[in-house]
């Protein structure tokens, strides 16, 4: 979970839709600035979530490494634009026959913002300070490390304490930034790392700037200030947009108003594919759900196409498990088990509660008062009362049914990437206690590529057939830009903002 | 030192201490921990029990009041949960943002509600004085919030006259700062100007009834001059009443309005902390808003003395 169950929007976004669409119509001539150099220089994003704080180290919250990680920090490795692993600071890697041993081989002629060489010392140094000073409980990816050694300037071994891909998947999120050795020490509000962007100011509450690293190693950026502007309110990045104030909107919040943005001349819509599944979650630990029949039944009476048109706009994708078209373990699951009502009825009875209450307990997000609406009637049709709880959003959802796992059924966004081992762990909200899950995620980390697809395929449909919760669907990643803005990623697959592709043209 | 500046001053520290336990009880019950939120979704229970001890939260509730109770005397909020910085400097900063924006919304307030309740009040048999009336209606009727976002529709997104949004600090771009504070200042001054409009109108209605009004006509002064040179002062003393109750409920309007023009002052800033359970953070402001106002109330008490010579030194 991370920014977008953040899309916490009151009463004034649902008055403000109401009323806005009616005036897009307008014909107006926008004096877009095309030819003013800063312009073509600079860039202005519309974003959701503000970082608390600069210091992933010490704070949650997916909002710090979205703006910071590729951009101002980077690592040995990142995720490409197609979820595969691939170098940055590292040049290549090689993996031990026994796939413990892992040595990089790093770039030469790295600085950090602040002046200093970027050697192995220092990736010994970032990737030892995970254990030692990190507080999040990310800091856990980590844990499989052994020790990790500058064995020359340029050579990075890591021994590992068993084999793990998921270690090196780790290694592209924000556990695998590089930090300086003398640049640790104001992380909050000073942050010192090798990418092509350095902080250049943050106004709390409003912006967050960045500027071009002068000393940056690899290809420069062409724009030269991007700044990060932070929206409360949907409705206000939207008209932000419309009225030049910004020239992304980073995140569609309300696809439903995509309609103001459909003339081409002045706007750009991108559409492509998250790490947001939206689960129907299950307590699986909690009778009657804890007869599979039941669960089964449950997936068959929901109509999810329904519900993606209904909360979404028909924008997203059906996925069926929990893994998005970026994993390179993704399989369409999602006509496994279509809207069948009469099947539902015929489960129910067989598992002997024809009729059902259960308390669909969901966070006061709008998406998830949305499809919970949606999801009630369409369990009302085979004989299933839903009773709708709204929890506020983190503190009490977090605290009531993510902590004690006082539920029967929950709607949220894992936004998290390839989070699907999650369900490997019987303490997770969902209670899924399942040793052949367990089993299989085992041997996927500790396997070679092949094995490890291999095994993941399995786990995923494992959890579909076994009905351990229903994949609403995945959230879009829907941006909005002015046609000038080129090379926004089209598929959100990390945890990072990307800009480093970002350029404005002059036309 | 009269009885009457004492007995004021006396009911303004008693009203902020009740005011402090209120604001500080009501947190203490709202449920969800502040460890639990700041740590995120996956931590471990003992990096909550930790970080519980950090803040001071596993002490019992009266130490942690008495604690913050010593620290806000001597101007000491504490350090925000989440981002470990002190609160007072935080606050202060978004403070001067909502204090613009207020201060911008109470004196367009007022040049539209003296004028416009005077008319209504001068004219309010005929049609003029009617008419205004109602629109002053309507303006009570409709939220700040609301003509907000019809502001942002119609003179931002449809005419491209202002932005839709935003803050510069007037130091940076003076030009900037006004055309961005036009909007929301005029939505949520105009919601009060219409509310104040009403009390302008019955003041000066009753000013017109007084003998003292009668003897300033037959001296030979025009209607409109008695009522500049000898109705208004007398008016002014129930009107800046209201306009000190009214403070109140534009910090409030501010809030929502800050939200709706993207302007970062103290309303996104207590909205933040109460999503992100920052209690400390959140009493602080909440603190500072009860300040302002008793502080403000207590000023237009003392300001009656200086508006109304009679009441000099009365009891």
């Amino acid at each position: 979970m991370g920014s977008i169950p953040r899309r916490a929007a009151i009463l004034i976004s649902v008055a403000a839709l109401t009323l806005i669409p009616a005036c897009s119509a307008g014909s107006r001539t926008t004096g877009q600035q095309s030819q003013d150099p800063d312009k073509v220089n600079s860039l202005e994003v519309g974003m959701i979530a503000e970082p608390a704080s600069l210091d992933f180290t010490r704070n949650d919250g997916a909002a710090i490494p979205q703006a910071l990680l590729v951009n101002v920090y980077e690592g040995l490795v990142k995720l490409d634009a197609n979820g595969e692993i691939v170098p940055l600071l590292a040049t290549k890697w090689q993996v031990s026959p026994d796939r413990r041993t892992y040595t990089f081989t790093l770039h030469k002629d790295v600085t950090f913002s602040d002046g200093k060489p970027f050697t192995a010392e220092d990736a010994a140094f970032s990737i030892n300070r995970v254990k030692t000073d990190w507080t999040t409980s990310l800091k856990a990816g980590m844990d499989v490390v052994d020790t990790a050694e500058a064995t020359s300037p340029t050579i990075l071994t890591v021994k590992l304490k068993r084999p793990s891909n998921s270690w090196l998947f780790a290694m592209t999120t924000r556990i695998g930034a590089m930090f300086s050795r003398t640049g640790v020490a104001e992380l909050a509000t000073k942050p010192i790392g090798t990418g092509p962007y350095v902080l250049d100011r943050w106004t709390r509450g409003n912006a967050l700037v960045l500027k071009a690293n002068p000393r940056y190693w690899g290809r420069k950026p062409t724009v030269r200030t991007v700044t990060l502007r932070y929206f409360k309110d949907p409705t206000a990045m939207n008209n932000a947009l419309r009225t030049g104030g910004i020239d992304v909107v980073s995140t569609v919040q309300t696809p439903e108003t995509l309609s103001e943005f459909k003339d081409k001349s002045k706007y750009h819509i991108i559409e492509g594919t998250t790490n947001g599944e939206v689960v129907l979650s299950f307590n699986n630990s909690k009778a009657p759900l804890t007869d599979r029949r039941v669960r089964l039944a449950l997936r068959y009476a929901i109509d999810r196409k329904a519900v993606l048109d209904t909360a979404w706009a028909g924008h997203g994708t059906l996925i069926g498990s929990m893994v998005p078209p970026t994993d390179p373990w993704y399989e369409d699951l999602s006509t496994r088990y279509p809207h069948d009502p009469a099947q539902a009825k015929r489960l129910l009875a067989a598992a002997g509660v024809p009729k059902l209450t259960l308390r669909l307990r969901i966070p006061n997000l709008p998406y998830a008062v949305a499809i919970a609406q949606v999801v009630k009637s369409q369990l009302a049709e085979v004989g299933v009362t839903a009773q709708i709880d709204v929890l506020e959003f983190p503190a009490r959802w977090l605290d009531e049914v993510y902590t004690k796992a006082d539920y029967d059924l929950s709607i949220i966004a894992h936004v998290e990437p390839r989070d699907i081992t999650s369900w490997g762990n019987p303490t997770y909200y969902w209670r899924y206690d399942n040793k052949q899950v367990q089993d299989l995620l085992a041997r996927a980390d500790a396997g070679t590529p092949q094995q490890q697809v291999a095994a993941m395929k399995q786990v995923a449909r494992t959890l579909s057939d076994d009905a351990a919760a229903d994949w609403l669907f995945l959230f879009p990643n829907l941006m909005v830009a002015r046609p000038q803005v080129k090379g926004l990623p089209t598929n959100v697959v990390s945890e990072a903002f990307d800009l480093t592709a970002v350029s404005v043209s002059t036309s | 030192m009269s009885h009457r500046f004492l007995t004021r001053t006396g009911v303004f520290v008693a009203s902020l201490a009740v005011a402090s336990v209120v604001v500080f009880g009501f947190l203490a019950v709202l449920p969800g921990d502040p460890a639990r939120v700041a740590l995120g979704v996956n931590a471990t229970p003992e990096a909550v029990a930790q970080l519980q001890k950090e803040f001071g939260t596993d002490r019992p509730l009266f130490a942690q009041y008495l604690g913050w109770m010593r620290g806000l005397v001597v101007g000491d909020f504490g350090r925000s949960y989440v981002t470990r910085e002190a609160i007072g400097p935080q606050v202060i900063d978004r403070l001067g943002v909502t204090l613009w924006l207020v201060g911008a919304a109470m004196v367009i307030a007022l040049l539209v509600a003296v004028p416009a309740g005077t008319v209504m009040a001068v004219r309010h048999r005929r049609l003029s004085g009617l008419v205004l009336s109602a629109f002053s209606q309507l303006g009570i009727a409709v939220p700040a919030f609301l003509t907000g976002v019809l502001a942002v529709a119609f003179f931002a997104v449809r005419l491209d006259w202002l932005p839709s949004g935003g803050y510069t600090p007037p130091a940076e771009d003076p030009v900037e700062f006004v055309r961005q504070l036009v909007l929301p200042a005029t939505a949520l001054g105009l919601a009060q100007a219409a509310i104040l409009a009403r009390y302008v109108r019955s003041a000066v209605l009753d000013v017109l009834r007084e003998d003292y009004l009668r003897t300033a006509r037959a001296k030979g002064l025009t209607p409109t001059r008695a009522l500049l040179r000898h109705g208004l002062r007398n008016a002014a003393i129930p009107v800046s009443t209201v306009l000190g109750l009214q403070l109140a409920t534009l910090l409030v309007g501010a809030i929502v309005v800050e939200r709706v023009f993207v302007i970062p002052g103290l309303g996104s800033l207590l909205l933040d902390g109460v999503a992100n359970r920052d209690l400390l953070l959140v009493q602080g402001v909440v603190m500072v808003l009860v300040i302002a106002v008793l502080v403000v109330n207590y000023a237009v008490e003392l300001l009656y003395a200086a508006i109304d010579p009679r009441l000099r030194g009365t009891r």
